[in-house]
């Protein structure tokens, strides 16, 4: 099968730049219709970017940090930290006596900083009026559509210490 | 004769311009679906590339069928 047409024994400018009006169009479209497809090769070649970046990512190791004494934070009460690196904000909650909860304070929206609403019980989103459960981070409201990261939490004494992040609630 | 020609000029005409729209169609599945599988990969989801890259491939192979196809007829229509 033949794949392409046999270069003319014209030279290329003659054949891209026909004097013959009526060759124009074909000239025009063809031009078009390979910009097209280097487009769609450089939108595949992005793919495989993707695909090769997700090969060789590994498993992100966390550390395990101190974030505060249990009796510090009241029960309905918050405590603001910055987990696993100094520019990632964390929110921890206090939603009982013996239980707490933490998640990433960026939305997962537009990454606007998420805050602890009392009134709802929820933690919400004041750009979008985006609102997330407290209990395991899912979206409730707005245009997020992917829940909170959590904070991976024990409890060492009365000390508790974060030990790594879960991407799903 | 002259009639006959300017009428498989149309159609061939006609024909590139069916298929460009299918690449155009095509090619904006592509970019929908490499934006798709970028904002799934940075939210910490893998497991989208393999296929997006996967249906990427089809649709770029596809379009390169198309544009085959239009490489043809404006050959055919070059013949004397
Ligand atoms: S950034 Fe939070 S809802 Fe849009």
């Amino acid at each position: 099968m033949k794949l392409f047409r046999k270069p003319s024994r014209e030279p290329l400018w003659r054949d891209e730049f026909s004097v013959f009006s009526g060759e124009e169009k074909y000239v025009s479209r063809r031009q078009f219709s390979k910009f097209l497809v280097l487009t769609s090769l450089g939108m595949f070649v992005g793919n495989l970017w993707i695909l090769v970046r997700s090969w060789f990512s590994r498993q992100p190791s966390y550390p395990v940090m101190a974030i505060t004494h249990v009796d510090e934070v009241p029960v309905r009460g918050v405590k603001l930290f910055q987990y696993p690196t100094p520019q990632e904000q964390c929110i921890l909650l206090r939603t009982g006596t013996d239980t707490y909860v933490a998640y990433s304070q960026k939305c997962t929206h537009l990454s606007c900083a998420v805050f602890y609403s009392a009134a709802t019980n929820r933690l919400e989103c004041p750009c979008h009026n985006g609102a997330f459960s407290v209990h395991d981070g899912s979206p409730l409201q707005g245009p997020p559509r992917r829940p909170l990261p959590r904070v991976v939490l024990t409890r060492k004494g009365d000390v508790l210490v974060a030990t790594g992040i879960q991407l799903e609630g | 004769m002259e009639q006959k020609t300017s009428q498989s000029a149309t159609r061939s005409v006609t024909a590139i311009d069916g298929a460009m729209a299918l690449i155009v169609i095509l090619l904006i599945v592509q970019i929908w679906l490499v934006s798709a599988t970028l904002e799934t990969y940075l939210a910490g989801h893998h497991e989208t590339a393999l296929p997006g890259t996967i249906i990427s491939g089809a649709i770029f192979l596809a379009c390169f069928g198309l544009y085959l196809f239009i490489e043809r007829i404006d050959a055919e229509s070059h013949k004397p």
